[in-house]
């Protein structure tokens, strides 16, 4: 910069060429061109609900949603209830569905990722071609797919197949007895989670102790002891106060029970299997990616093969294996929008579909989902975030 | 620097053009576009479904028609954009569409709140249920417990929980977003009962390979004045609307037919007369032609030559004419004066 | 080597090289290693064996040996098996072909689809295929080729204008995709680059919108497309829905781009950008010519797996009202000479997609393969 002769250049040119004042000059323009786009769409969306005589408002939320949903398994729900509620009861169904997908899809991966390191070559070849065929299909044909199935193949309620008389398979749903609690269940509740938080006590102080003293505490199977034993013993001395709900065909329908609709049973299998295949990809990855010398050098240690696994190889393959993981779960969740497509009633189905259509209002209820959704994808990153940094190496 | 700063003030330039760029009105986009945009529903046999060709038929489409005929001078300068129950108003008042002909229920919260501008009735329907012969059901008091297939963002979603509600018995709603997603469930079994207007259950059942193998139950659970729709804000368009339906009933009510309306420019009545544009120019009154109903009769027909050609006894779906007969004749149908 | 006995003694070096242990090769030894190892693994063979027995042969069966590939209608169908609905209806897929594939454009316009096909595979090679001489003539045309193709499919300037709501199958499919991955690469390059960049501004501005649609589900954008984007337009202004679904699926796709890129330049080490600064090449001179090349280089897997994705969520419009192949088959089902032939329809249209996916995620090993040789150090 010295070298330029600075007399020869004009001021505005001498400006420009000064970093900070040009990184200043770019950077207001920009932000003057987005906030100018942004208050004319605004500006745009008043005079479009002017002419059209709607206003932009909340209220609607307040009034009786008057449809029903009829999956709804922790809220009670019914028509004469408010948008608001109707909008729980879709939330608490798409959190459902995330969960449990999370759940069957991780065992599922982890699964078939290992029998992808199998050195069975039938059974690797097999995985490796249903992976293949599984993810390089559109998830809503999964949906749909698997929905078909359950609906056309299954026997209807008249005809079901009938499991040992308590359970139920036809096509308006898996039916399971459900159970019921009768007095003293809260006891029963209370002491397991007493020794639940006792358990944790005794794996903190058996941590310590082997930290002092180098002497190791079978801890998993202490713990497991004190947790059944504790719930058992509580549960027959208040007179074993559980029964069971079996369902029974009356009219139309299964009554009582638990109920598995084909609707939720169809988008949590298909979202299971799905995703699973990319994270048995992710856990064959991560495991392979943890050098063989790092297994070598704790068995020259002296570890046994299953401390090995867990204090070496799972701590690295993990670091791994997780950062993926998570997203694969935020897809997951956001895939279980597509609910809308076999009539599961989650948030993109009650608020932004029914409700939607009976109110007239889309601003107000997409603005609802979208917000939905990115609340629950910055929770589970900030999750991963906080994860990530605490598994890190810690490098000296 | 200059490449950029050029780009900014064109992009805001741009941006405020099209602000400026603001539409006129509806009819003058119509007559602007030669083509006439109906939103129908994605399938409903009678009411409006492709041919084998893939021309749209049906009662509304005819009315639709009727619309581009007044409109137009060309009954078959129609698009038809379908949608769904649930899409078909942001559709309308997103301006995907001129006028909405889609078996729409017209009710007060649509009217006031949605926001939405009704037009008179081309259809009085009711809800009912059908069901399966083999099941034994005589009557929907019958439906306690039942799974109910249901077509969502319709009227018929909000008195299905009304009617249960009322009656003390519960049900299990399966929600389906359009017809034929609703019939595949019904036919696979998914659901005991399938409700909906009692129009598009007949129109459903005619598409069944076993018509016969079905029944639809002796109660009607609500009324449904199926009606065309536009948006707020536009008398004009609206009155064209409202006065195309006028001008079929008027025509059934003094016998004015496609195969008679030449002959009937020479009647002696002087509603007829006034009607079809020989005298005075009410067309030209909201900026049509004077032989804007003249087109409509000759062109689509009147209101019950579109009723019988569609959905009528002699069709497969077979309604008769009940509540949507002229008043004249005991039912509903009645158009104010052409004065 | 004659053919009298061996000899009992070789001179140092003359030994015939020994035929090896038989244990460790050949078929049976290969099995055994393989398949029958342990007790675990020989439950498992057996397990797979009988899994392949009781899902291929009928599968077969009713997909090839006992279907019927011509008929007019479902019913002809079935009565032409010994059972009905024993096996494939592919006279369904068959006599719908074309449906499938060009939706409702019109008849006599469908050779402007065919050749706008032929003209991508033109552009795609190039692309794919680096020693194909005067590669860097062909970009321009790979550059214009979506326009043209756009100029193609709707008319205007002198070709009977067709409406895209007439679009519609594999057709529909091939435009949201193609269109898709040529558009959200150089906008996600370029929100990379911002979200890397030293303007804190610009950077937030990235980071927003970056996270904003990655939050998000695309049905979700779509709905919002097909709903709410007119309210935004100043009034009186419309634009047509497919329009609105490829802006869509463009800004989303590139979302995931960016952060793919992202992940390249911050894999590129800080002393290549040092370098190209003391060189006193400026920001976009040293991005063009030593970052980006190597940044891409590495997201190449990343970038291809975001267009699969990409790929597949096309079949998300189908929610919205566009007949996607998804679309086309549900709404032929509901034509009741073919109802209740799902099976066939969705089996056809996955098959469809897993060969478009499969060959991309193939394509993008290979050329993992082929690149890594030039950065394994």
């Amino acid at each position: 910069m010295a070298a330029v002769p600075i007399e020869s250049r004009s001021a505005l040119s001498r400006l420009w060429n000064n970093q900070e004042t040009r990184s200043l000059i770019l950077q207001t323009v920009t932000l003057v061109v987005v906030l100018t786009l942004v208050g004319l769409v605004l500006r745009n969306v008043a005079i479009n609900l002017e002419a059209i005589g709607k206003e932009f408002s909340f209220d609607f939320l307040n009034q009786p949603a008057s449809y029903d949903i009829t999956f709804s398994p922790f809220i009670e729900y019914s028509s004469r209830d408010t948008h608001l509620r109707a909008y729980a009861v879709g939330f608490q169904n798409t959190l459902l569905v995330a969960v449990c997908g999370i759940v069957a899809a991780t065992v599922l991966g982890v699964t078939m990722g290992i029998l992808r390191l199998s050195r069975n070559w039938l059974i690797n070849r097999m995985v490796y071609v249903f992976l293949e065929f599984t993810r390089n299909v559109p998830v809503l044909l999964h949906i749909l797919l698997v929905h078909g199935i359950i609906v056309t193949t299954l026997p209807p309620p008249r005809g079901a197949i009938d499991v040992g008389g308590t359970a139920f398979v036809s096509n308006r749903g898996f039916y399971v007895p459900a159970p019921v609690f009768e007095d003293g269940a809260g006891i029963v509740g209370l002491v397991l989670v007493a020794a639940i938080v006792a358990a944790l006590l005794f794996r903190r102080w058996a941590k310590r102790v082997q930290v002092e003293t180098g002497r190791i505490y079978p801890v998993f199977w202490i713990c497991a002891a004190i947790i059944a034993g504790a719930t058992a013993l509580a549960f027959l001395l208040t007179g074993t106060p559980l029964a069971w709900e079996v369902p029974e065909l009356k009219g139309f329908n299964f009554q009582g029970g638990m109920a598995l609709k084909p609707e939720f049973l169809a988008l949590w299998l298909a979202l299971s299997y799905y995703t699973s295949c990319f994270i048995a990809e992710i856990v064959r990855a991560g495991i392979l990616a943890v050098s063989h010398g790092q297994t070598e050098a704790s068995f020259a240690l002296g570890l046994r093969p299953n401390r090995t696994l867990q204090l070496v190889i799972l701590p690295q393959a993990l670091r791994i294996i997780v950062p993926p993981l998570v997203s694969q779960y935020l897809n997951l969740t956001k895939n279980s929008s597509l609910a809308i497509a076999i009539g599961y009633m989650d948030v993109v189905a009650t608020i932004g579909g029914i409700s939607l259509m009976q109110t007239g209002k889309e601003m107000e209820t997409m603005i609802i989902v979208l917000g939905t959704y990115l609340v629950l994808s910055l929770i589970i990153s900030a999750f991963m975030n906080w994860y990530n940094r605490s598994i890190r190496y810690k490098e000296r | 620097m200059k490449n950029i700063s050029h780009a900014i003030i064109g992009a805001v330039a741009l941006a405020f053009g099209l602000v400026a760029s603001a539409g006129a009105g509806t009819l003058e986009d119509v007559q602007a576009r030669g083509e006439l945009n109906c939103i129908v529903s994605t399938g409903l046999q009678g009411f409006a479904a492709p041919n084998d060709e893939g021309v749209w038929e049906g009662f509304d489409i005819d009315f639709c028609r009727a619309t581009a005929a007044a409109v137009l001078g060309d009954a078959n300068a129609i698009k038809a954009v379908t949608a769904t129950g649930k899409t078909r108003f942001t559709k309308l008042n997103a301006g995907e569409g001129d006028v909405l002909w889609r078996n729409t229920t017209i009710t007060f919260v649509r009217d006031v709140d949605v926001p939405l501008r009704f037009h008179g009735v081309n259809y009085y329907d009711g809800q009912g249920f059908m069901a399966r012969k083999d099941l034994g059901v005589m009557s929907a008091a019958e439906l306690d417990g039942a799974s109910v297939c249901i077509q969502t963002g319709t009227t018929t979603e909000l008195n299905l929980a009304d009617y249960f509600r009322s009656n003390g018995m519960s049900y299990e709603a399966v929600t389906i977003e359009d017809n034929a997603e609703a019939r595949e469930n019904y036919q696979a079994g998914r659901c005991d009962v399938y409700t909906t207007d009692a129009s598009g259950l007949a129109a459903t059942r005619a598409t069944f390979p076993d018509p016969d193998a079905h029944v639809i139950l002796p109660e009607i659970i609500s009324k449904e004045p199926l009606g065309p729709a536009t948006r707020h804000g536009d008398d004009q368009w609206s009155d064209i609307v409202t006065w195309v339906l006028n001008a079929t009933v008027t025509a059934e009510e003094k016998g004015v037919t496609s195969a008679n309306v030449d002959d009937m420019m020479g009647s002696n009545d002087p509603e007829v007369l006034r009607l079809l544009g020989v005298e005075g120019n009410l067309g030209g009154m909201f900026g049509l032609n004077a032989d804007w109903a003249y087109q409509i009769i000759k062109q689509v027909g009147n209101y019950g030559e579109i009723f019988e050609r569609n959905i009528g006894v002699n069709t497969p779906i077979g309604l008769p004419r009940g509540l949507n007969a002229l008043w004249t004749d005991g039912g509903l149908q009645y158009s104010p004066p052409f004065r | 080597m004659a053919e009298s006995a061996p000899p009992s003694r070789y001179a140092p070096g003359t030994h015939p090289d020994l035929p090896p242990p038989v244990r460790t090769t050949g078929p049976i030894a290969w099995a055994h290693q393989n398949l029958f190892s342990s007790p675990l693994n020989i439950f498992l063979t057996l397990a797979g064996l009988w899994l392949l027995y009781s899902i291929i042969p009928p599968l077969v069966e009713w997909a090839f040996i006992k279907s019927v590939w011509s008929a007019a209608s479902r019913a002809e169908c079935w009565d032409r098996m010994e059972v009905a609905e024993e096996a494939a209806c592919w006279a369904f897929i068959n006599r719908r072909f074309e449906f499938f594939v060009y939706g409702f454009y019109p008849e006599a316009e469908r050779w402007r689809v065919n050749l706008c096909f032929v003209m991508m595979i033109l552009a795609i090679f190039p692309v794919l295929y680096d020693r194909m001489p005067g590669r860097r003539h062909w970009f321009w045309y790979v550059a214009a080729f979506p326009f043209l193709a756009g100029w193609l499919l709707v008319g205007g300037f002198g070709l009977a204008p067709v409406g895209t709501d007439d679009f519609g199958g594999f057709m529909l499919t091939l435009v949201i995709g193609v269109t898709g991955i040529s558009f959200s690469l150089p906008i996600g390059i370029a929100l990379a680059l911002g979200r890397t960049s030293d303007l804190p501004v610009l950077r937030m501005l990235c980071v927003l919108f970056i996270e904003f649609i990655r939050g998000v589900p695309l049905i979700a954008l779509l709905f919002v497309a097909s709903t709410m984007l007119n309210y935004f337009l100043p009034p009186g202004t419309t634009f047509d829905l497919l329009m609105r679904v490829l802006i869509m699926v463009t800004l989303f796709s590139s979302a995931y781009i960016a952060e793919v890129v992202r992940g390249g330049l911050q894999g590129i080490p800080k002393g290549q950008v040092e370098a190209a600064d003391s060189l006193g090449l400026s920001y976009w001179k040293a991005q063009r010519l030593i970052i980006l090349p190597q940044a891409l280089k590495i997201s190449i897997p990343g970038i291809v797996n975001t267009f699969i994705g990409l790929y597949k969520d096309t079949t998300l419009v189908l929610i919205i009202g566009l007949l996607d192949p998804l679309g086309i088959g549900r709404s032929s089902l509901a034509d009741s000479a073919w109802a209740g032939l799902a099976r066939e329809m969705y089996l056809f249209i996955a098959v469809f997609f897993f060969l478009c996916c499969f060959g991309m995620s193939r394509y993008s090993l290979y050329l993992e393969r082929k690149l890594d040789t030039g950065y394994g150090r």
